[in-house]
C-alpha cells in the first residue's frame, strides 16, 4: 500500500481487501479500519475516527456505512461511493456464489464446522473493536464512566439503544464528558 | 445471463411464497428495512421478510442468515444479495442490495458533508464525543452478551488470541486471520471427530 498513490485507489484496495476478512460483520473490522485510516494512511485523527463511528451509529442503515464516512473524508462523494462499494461488492459476490453452491450440495457438514470455527474469532474481533473504540473515545474518566454505564444498561435492560446514544449526546453537549 | 436452476431446487416445497417479489418490490422492501434500522438492520429484515411479506419461513430466514454470518463482510449486505438472487437471479440480488445500501448511503453522505463543514464547532464536537462514548458501551454490551455461557476452553483461547493480536498488538487483520482461520477450523474438526469416536 503506497499512500502516495491515488487516494481513491487506496480506498478501493483497503476496503476491497477488508471486505473479505471482516469475519462476523462490519463491526469486527473496526480495529483494522482504525489501523489503516488513522495509523497507516493518516486519513483521520483519533478524534475524527470516534466522531465518524458516532455518526454511523446515529444513522439508519447497516453498520457498514462507517466506511462511507471514512471514504468521504478522504475523497468526497467519489470516495464515499468507492469505499462503500469496495466494502460490499467482493463479499456480496462471494455470498452469491457460495449460496448457489450450497443449495446444490446442502448435505456437506463443512459449512457447520467452518461456522463453529469462526464464532470465537468473530467474538475476539468484536472485543478488540470495543477496546480500540474505548481507547479512541474515552479520553477522560467521565467519558469512560459513560461508556461503562451504557454497556451496563444495554446489557441488563431492553432499552432502545437510540435512547442511550441520545443520552450520551446530551451529556456531551452539557460538557460533562470533557 | 443463464437461467437459474429449476425452481424446485431453490425453495423448499412448503415455502410460503404467494408470488415471488419483483425487482421493485425487492428494492422498496429492503430500503424500508434499512431506513428503519438504527444500530442494525437484522431485526427489521426478519420482521419484513418473515412477518410482513411472508417471503420466507422463520426457519428459512435463520438458515439464510447463518450462511451470511459465516461469510465475511457485512452480514446484512450478504443477506440482501442472497435473498434477492433467490427470487430474481442476479438482477434480484442487485435490486435488494441497492435498496438496502442506496438510500442510507445518500443520508450518510449528506451527514459526512455536514460534518466536514461543521465538525470543528465546539458544541457539535462535545455532542459527538458523548454519542461515541455511549455507542462504544453498546458495542461492548453485545460482546458481553455473546460471552455468556461460553465454557469451551479452546474457543476461549482462540478468542483471547485474536483479541490480543488485533486489539493489543495491532497486527494487520488479513495476516491474523490467515493464521487463525485454518487453525480454528483444524481444531474444531479434530474435536468433532474425537467427540464422535
Amino acid at each position: 500500500m503506497n499512500s502516495g498513490a491515488n487516494p481513491v485507489l487506496a480506498l478501493a484496495w483497503t476496503f476491497g481487501l477488508m471486505s473479505l476478512f471482516a469475519v462476523g460483520g462490519a463491526n469486527s473490522a473496526i480495529p483494522e479500519m482504525h489501523r489503516v485510516a488513522v495509523d497507516v494512511q493518516h486519513w483521520l485523527t483519533d478524534r475524527q475516527f470516534a466522531d465518524v463511528f458516532a455518526i454511523s451509529q446515529l444513522s439508519p442503515g447497516p453498520n457498514v456505512l462507517i466506511v462511507t464516512l471514512i471514504g468521504y473524508s478522504v475523497a468526497g462523494v467519489t470516495g464515499a461511493l468507492v469505499a462503500t462499494l469496495a466494502m460490499c461488492v467482493p463479499t456480496a459476490v462471494l455470498a452469491y456464489l457460495v449460496s448457489h453452491l450450497l443449495s446444490r450440495s446442502s448435505h456437506s457438514r463443512w459449512p457447520a464446522i467452518i461456522q463453529a470455527a469462526l464464532v470465537p474469532l468473530s467474538i475476539g474481533l468484536m472485543g478488540a473493536s470495543g477496546l480500540i473504540l474505548a481507547l479512541t473515545s474515552d479520553r477522560s474518566w467521565a467519558a469512560a464512566l459513560v461508556t461503562a454505564a451504557a454497556a451496563g444498561l444495554a446489557f441488563a435492560t431492553r432499552l432502545n439503544p437510540l435512547w442511550l446514544l441520545l443520552a450520551g449526546g446530551v451529556l456531551g453537549f452539557a460538557g460533562v464528558i470533557g | 445471463m443463464p437461467p437459474e436452476s429449476p425452481p424446485g431446487a431453490l425453495a423448499a416445497p412448503e415455502a410460503p411464497i404467494l408470488s415471488p417479489p419483483g425487482l421493485i418490490a425487492l428494492f422498496v422492501a429492503f430500503a424500508k428495512m434499512s431506513l428503519a434500522g438504527f444500530g442494525g438492520v437484522l431485526v427489521f429484515a426478519r420482521r419484513g421478510i418473515v412477518d410482513h411479506h411472508r417471503w420466507m419461513t422463520a426457519e428459512e430466514f435463520n438458515e439464510t442468515f447463518a450462511l451470511c454470518h459465516f461469510l465475511p463482510g457485512p452480514n446484512i449486505v450478504n443477506l440482501s444479495v442472497v435473498f434477492g438472487s433467490r427470487f430474481r437471479g442476479i438482477p434480484g440480488g442487485v435490486a435488494a442490495f441497492a435498496g438496502l445500501v442506496g438510500p442510507p448511503v445518500v443520508i450518510v453522505t449528506i451527514l459526512a458533508a455536514l460534518y466536514a463543514r461543521f465538525g470543528e464547532i465546539e458544541a457539535l464536537r462535545r455532542t459527538l464525543a458523548g454519542v461515541s462514548c455511549a455507542a462504544v458501551g453498546l458495542l461492548i454490551s453485545v460482546v458481553l452478551r455473546t460471552l455468556i455461557g461460553k465454557r469451551d476452553v479452546v474457543g476461549l483461547i482462540l478468542m483471547a488470541a485474536v483479541f490480543i493480536a488485533i486489539g493489543l498488538l495491532r497486527l494487520p487483520l488479513p495476516a491474523v486471520l490467515l493464521a487463525a482461520i485454518p487453525l480454528s477450523i483444524g481444531v474444531t474438526f479434530a474435536m468433532r471427530r474425537r467427540a464422535v469416536a
